[in-house]
């Protein structure tokens, strides 16, 4: 990586606390600016990105017409391997969707004041992640254009869904957590939309203006403002855990060797954390580039980011082990078999990738310098999500491959109709992201000027010491 | 309806089938009578290879023993009908569900097509429509006006031929008497050339199937995952091998 990329050394100011965003000797119009600038300017790039990501979704969504005209056989799905690509990246953008709340709310909570710069990327990652999950449920139907039929409301055919179905259950977790979200997301951005609104004019004022909802910035506004976001951020904790809680019962529930265990639940929680924190590190190297916002993402803040993945990929080693311990020494035939297809068999390319893109990150995170390095830091954490989403496709589609009787085992290849449609998703979660950080401020501006109120400069004798004040 | 005095099922009947592996000999004349009778479509040689067959029983065959002293073993599995059926509390639209004889009934009408019942049966005996299902001429000429011509993207499995288990049992009514053992008999049944499978009534204790469902030779498929299945087998390798 080039000079300039370091980002300890990017910083203009010579001061030796200015690598700290919240003590940057900088005013609040320049703060505005440097947010509302990179909005604005749209280059080149942008419009090409942008192009790129359309005509991936366009052909994604020429395949789902296609699969949907055809039916179901146009996947590589066979009996056994009644669920593939969609359940596994299904389960990957519900897990991806974990870390918005995870920093913005948890954090919060806990006053770490690293987040202020990027809960609103963390946040904006949980809603378009949701989006793409939810298309997953709707795609893998066989009979897309009857889907209502698991919405419960009154209808003429006198029938209730079956609140027994974990497809019910996860129904009802991902809208409460998509609504939830959104909202939470929504809530926190009312000032900065207000903000943006005095400082833009044509369509971006009358949007903005709407979006404002009329804030003033009273103190009134603040004290409900604060309200509201703290009643949320405990209230989402729960939704959050329930979603890929319920998400791990679509499989755990069921009797299906290697699906039926009662770890399935943390474990996959966990795993949701752990790539979802991944994802927002790639993301958040990948937008501070784009729209040159080294000023508001530093070195402190991928430092604190790194060192949370490293945990969260420690507690998921933990309870990968602790499930799998026990099915390797329980020795159920079935399980054993899925086993050695794993660590010798056919799936074992993919075990040892999962295996690898999984464990190497956490030793690499332990290194300052591969934590706060841009490209080192994203490369580290795209392979956590390859590992995550191999560790997903083993689950969902290697478990099925193998069944009680052996009659029954079958194996499965993907077809350019199931890639075209997770590429969709992919091209889709990229292009909402690109749009919406040009539209709404990609860093929160109040709460860093909130954030830095608590700091101050102080002279102690003849040291200048960071102080910090207790506000909420 | 069960409402409907004609139709009551308000009984203790529990249908069950019994395979005798001793008289399996692998013909898969089951597998065309049930193809015939209930309407199935074929799905032609590559389908079939990638594991897309929509036979409703499936004679599984298993090798014994090293080349040259091998012998081959014929299990027909079809849907178990199972009383704790893993497939039916995951439907999310109760597209599957028990009926008061203990049939796992499967409504296609119902079904959207999720497949979670598929991967929630142990037997891997639901079968779904890939595509929207052919019958190459002639085949048009013989489809069952009893039975629906499902469409693509549903799941269907074994009924036990609940058609022909409803006329009989309307039939007999009609006529003011009691329903025979033996009166019902499902396509396979009818087939077999070597009466390999019995069908009947396990809450009658004379019927032939009771009886057999009593000898030292049976058992059922995966017992041990307390699905209680509702297909019994005879055990092979002691009469007649």
């Amino acid at each position: 990586m080039s000079e300039p990329e370091d980002m300890a050394q990017e910083t203009r100011q010579t001061t030796p606390y200015d690598e700290r965003l919240l003590l940057a000797e900088r005013t609040d119009a320049e703060i505005n600016q440097a947010v509302l600038q990179p909005m604005l300017q749209t280059g080149k790039g942008f419009w090409v990105l942008v192009t790129i990501l359309s005509l991936i979704v366009a052909w994604g969504v020429y395949a789902w017409s296609y699969l949907i005209y055809w039916g179901i056989g146009v996947t590589g799905k066979n009996r056994p391997v009644y669920w593939t690509l969609f359940i596994t990246t299904f389960v990957f953008w519900v897990g991806i969707s974990h870390a918005g709340t995870m920093i913005s709310a948890v954090l919060r909570l806990l006053k770490a004041d690293w987040r202020r710069p990027i809960t609103r990327g963390a946040e904006a990652m949980t809603a378009f992640a949701l989006l793409m999950a939810g298309l997953y449920p709707l795609i893998h139907l066989g009979r897309v254009w009857k889907f209502y039929w698991m919405v419960p409301y009154p209808n003429n055919r006198l029938m209730w869904p079956n609140f027994q179905s974990p497809l019910m259950w996860d129904m009802v977790a991902i809208f409460t957590y998509l609504i939830g979200s959104s909202l939470y997301l929504y809530l926190a951005l009312i000032p900065d939309m207000a903000m943006a609104r005095d400082h833009t004019g044509n369509w971006r004022f009358k949007l903005y203006r709407v979006l404002a909802l009329g804030w003033r910035g009273t103190e009134g506004e603040w004290h409900k403002l604060h309200r509201a976001l703290g009643i949320f951020s405990v209230a989402i904790i729960p939704i959050f855990l329930s979603v890929h809680s319920i998400v791990s019962w679509d499989f755990a529930v069921t009797i299906q060797p290697r699906w039926h265990s009662t770890i399935f639940a943390p474990y996959f929680v966990i795993g949701a954390v752990y790539s979802g924190l991944s994802a927002l590190a790639s993301i958040l190297v990948v937008v501070r580039r784009g729209m040159r916002l080294q000023e508001f993402l530093r070195a402190e803040h991928f430092d604190s980011l790194g060192k949370l993945v490293m945990v969260a990929g420690m507690a998921w080693v933990y309870f990968w082990f602790a499930g799998f311990i026990v099915e390797w020494y329980g020795n159920e035939p079935v399980v054993r078999e899925l086993i050695r297809e794993e660590v010798s068999g056919h799936l074992a390319p993919f075990f040892y990738l999962q295996m690898s893109a999984n464990l190497i990150p956490i030793a690499l995170l332990v290194f300052k310098r591969v934590r706060t390095t841009p490209a080192l830091l994203l490369a580290t954490t795209l392979l956590v999500n390859v590992g995550m989403f191999t560790e997903r496709a083993l689950i969902v589609i290697g478990s099925l491959q193998r069944n009680d009787l052996p009659f029954n085992w079958g194996n499965y290849r993907p077809t350019w109709v199931e890639i075209s449609i997770v590429a969709m998703t992919f091209a889709g979660f990229a292009l909402l992201y690109t749009l919406f950080s040009r539209i709404i401020p990609f860093v929160p501006v109040w709460e860093i000027k909130e954030g830095r109120l608590r700091y101050t400069m102080r002279r102690i004798g003849r040291l200048l010491v960071p102080t910090a004040a207790e506000i909420d | 309806m069960a409402t409907d005095a004609n139709l009551s099922v308000e009984n203790d009947r529990r249908w069950v089938l019994v395979v005798d592996l001793d008289r399996c000999t692998g013909c898969q004349a089951c597998v065309v009578a049930c193809h015939a009778e209930n309407n199935i479509p074929v799905v032609g040689e590559k389908q079939a290879a990638y594991g897309r067959w929509m036979h409703w029983i499936i004679i599984q065959r298993y090798w014994e023993g090293e080349y040259p002293n091998v012998k081959a073993r014929f299990m027909p599995v079809m849907c178990q009908q199972c009383t704790e059926a893993p497939c039916e509390p995951v439907c999310p639209v109760f597209a599957t569900y028990h009926n008061a004889e203990g049939l796992n009934a499967q409504i296609y009408n119902r079904c959207i097509g999720t497949r979670f019942c598929g991967s929630a049966c142990p037997y891997k005996a639901r079968i779904y429509n890939w595509f929207q299902p052919e019958f190459p001429e002639p085949l048009t000429e013989q489809l069952n006006p009893d039975v629906t011509v499902r469409t693509r993207g549903i799941m269907e499995k074994c009924t036990f031929c609940v058609q022909r288990i409803r006329r009989a049992e309307i039939d007999s009514q009609a006529e003011g008497r009691i329903l025979a053992d033996g009166e019902i008999q499902p396509a396979c049944v009818q087939t077999c050339p070597t009466s390999a499978l019995v069908f009947g009534d396990l809450g009658d204790p004379d019927s032939r199937a009771s009886q057999l469902a009593r000898s030292h030779r049976s058992f059922r498929l995966l017992l041990e995952l307390g699905t209680g299945p509702g297909v019994i087998y005879l055990k092979g390798g002691e009469t007649n091998v």
